[in-house]
């Protein structure tokens, strides 16, 4: 089973190996599956494999549950139901937006973390990586306090300048960004840390300015762990619920994400709920399988 | 995630990187092996801690669990009835689970363990085939929310039509929801909420937050709510009356203690802890 649930994912990639004659490990383990056994080390342990399949079971399921579920002949009523395609836009939308925001600011942000050592720099890590601990819920509180009509921030920018976030697209991308962004930063900043110095001193050294070395060099040696990142983040704003529905509400078109809408059909009309899960589960599987094993393989 | 990484050093460098990453990899292991201790721990206490509940919940003879799903209007005065039911029952425990009436009749169509079931409207509780014999225990009324001092000066339901006044409504999935539209229609307002709430509760806590300027909630949640929300009555005429049923579950294992809480809930000592938080009786009493 597991032998057969590897062997796709790497026949599905034969570039990727080709390309990277130095990811020893990976074509190792491609060599080593047609003669499994001739090393010990590839043989499982007594009892590893039925777990291991308990777990895919017990992942899996429920998914295949939904599917089951789905009522495929009315699929297109239901999805054609006021509502739907707005949820599902505005969730689109809403994730991109997040996903820009945390780019915009997390990238930034991963880079000081990595490479400018100060004082209280664990300290903001730990704060960065808050969000991701955090139950969205009381982010989402917390960002009513913050960034809310009466929040400490949001009084200002609401005197000053006239934006209000609760109840508005913005605050739904504030609120997905709020939950997405640490896992951005965090996944650029392993990227940044694991990259080799000694590209960007040669560059410097050849006399490309500081920009131009972040620009010409870091970025295109750091591009796995963005498209990892913002891989990570932009599923996460995708699935958010509790931060957005605590700080940005629910209105139909406006701010009603999958998520809210799924949670909301499920209350009155289960067949409704299932369907728009489905969709949901599609456009996640579509993802994962555009990704494929580009940035989730392992070592 | 560190895959990705490995890779990307190791494409820039060959073979030269690999002693490098190693270090790294050896210091982050000592540390990992410590979280996933902890991690096995802490889910071997988890799953310990479990069993020995569901051992509890088989139910000796000196203590029952009783669990009562009830409407999230009934939070405040529910938790003191439940304590006063326990003080006449000491060998019942009685655990609430509240939330948007619709939201748990699902949770029992869906087969959550439950023995007593009290929603905010009948049609809810009409949806679930489980409930026995269901009666109306409390009655209550329907009211404007506003901010503390109404600051946008709002007197009437008119009042909520008007473009600068920001509003949340419950949504139209839960009773509170559909009792609001029902009041709006019948006098033919139309407004366009900012939000529809999942339960009646976060519509009072949108406008005691300042988020909302005005919602509409139940007489009972302004007075729950202490001095965080004033209230804007709407005339009786233009109210509906939400009858609250209350039922014990058919799949209840302890249907004794189930009809003893329905019972407790319907006498007079019931009737008036529910009264003292602004519920209207029930229309049989009396």
């Amino acid at each position: 089973m597991a032998a057969a649930g590897l062997a796709p994912v790497d026949l599905a990639a034969p570039d990727h190996a080709a390309r990277r004659p130095a990811a020893g490990r990976a074509a190792g383990r491609r060599a080593a599956l047609p003669a499994s056994g001739r090393r010990a080390r590839h043989r499982a342990p007594a009892g590893l494999v039925p777990l291991a399949a308990l777990a895919v079971a017990f992942l899996a399921l429920p998914l295949v549950a939904v599917a089951v579920r789905t009522p495929w002949g009315a699929l297109a009523e239901e999805l054609a139901a006021p509502g739907v395609l707005a949820a599902l836009r505005l969730s689109l939308v809403c994730s991109l937006g997040a996903l820009a925001l945390s780019f915009f600011l997390g990238l930034p942000l991963a880079w000081v973390l990595a490479r400018v050592p100060f004082r209280g720099r664990r300290i903001v890590r730990a704060l960065v990586i808050l969000p991701m601990v955090l139950p969205p819920v009381v982010g989402g509180v917390a960002l009513l306090l913050a960034y809310g009509r009466q929040g400490i921030v949001g009084h200002l920018l609401e005197q000053a300048l006239g934006i209000t976030l609760p109840f508005t697209t913005a605050g739904v991308i504030v609120a997905e960004a709020f939950v997405g962004m640490p896992f951005f930063v965090v996944t650029v900043e392993a990227g940044l840390r694991a990259m080799d110095g000694r590209y960007e001193e040669a560059a410097a050294s050849l006399g490309a300015g500081r920009w131009t070395t972040f620009r010409r060099v870091t970025l295109p040696l750091l591009a796995p762990s963005l498209g990892a990142g913002a891989a990570l983040c932009w599923a996460r704003a995708l699935g958010e619920f509790g931060a957005t529905i605590t700080f940005a509400g629910n209105l139909p078109g406006s701010t009603q994400t999958m998520p809210l809408a799924v949670y909301l059909a499920l209350q009155t009309d289960t067949t409704t709920a299932v369907a728009l899960s489905a969709v949901m589960l599609a456009i996640s599987l579509t993802v994962l399988v555009v990704l494929r094993d580009r940035w989730f393989r392992l070592p | 995630m560190s895959g990705s990484v490995d890779r990307a050093a190791m494409d820039v460098e060959g073979r030269g990187l690999k002693g490098r990453t190693r270090g790294v990899n050896a210091r982050r292991t000592g540390w990992r092996r410590w979280v996933l201790r902890s991690l096995a721990v802490l889910t071997l206490a988890a799953l310990l801690a479990a069993t020995s509940a569901c051992g509890q919940d088989e139910g000796t003879a000196a203590s029952r669990d009783l669990r009562v799903f009830a409407a999230a209007s009934l939070t405040e005065a529910f938790t003191e009835l439940g304590d006063a039911f326990m003080a006449e029952h000491p060998d019942v425990k009685v655990t609430f689970v509240f939330g948007a009436s619709s939201d748990l009749a699902r949770q029992i169509e869906e087969g959550a363990q439950a023995d007593v079931l009290a929603t905010a409207d009948k049609e809810t509780m009409a949806g679930v085939a489980d409930a026995v014999d269901p009666q109306v225990f409390v009655r209550n009324r329907l009211t404007i929310v506003v901010a503390p001092g109404d600051p946008l000066a709002i007197h009437a339901l008119e009042d909520l039509a008007k473009p600068d006044v920001k509003v949340v409504l419950a949504a139209p999935e839960v009773p509170a929801g559909r009792y609001a539209e029902r009041i709006l229609d019948g006098q033919g307002v139309v407004v366009e909420p900012v939000s529809y709430e999942a339960t009646v509760k976060s519509v009072v806590t949108k406008v005691s937050l300042g988020e909302a300027d005005a919602g509409i909630a139940y007489v009972t949640d302004v007075a729950a709510a202490g001095g965080e929300v004033d209230e804007v009555p709407i005339p009786i005429a233009e109210n509906v009356i939400a009858a609250y049923p209350i039922a014990t579950l058919a799949g209840s294992q302890a249907g004794a203690e189930a009809q003893a809480f329905v019972d407790f809930v319907l006498s007079d000592a019931g009737q008036k802890i529910m009264k003292t938080y602004g519920f209207l009786p029930r229309p049989t009493a009396r």
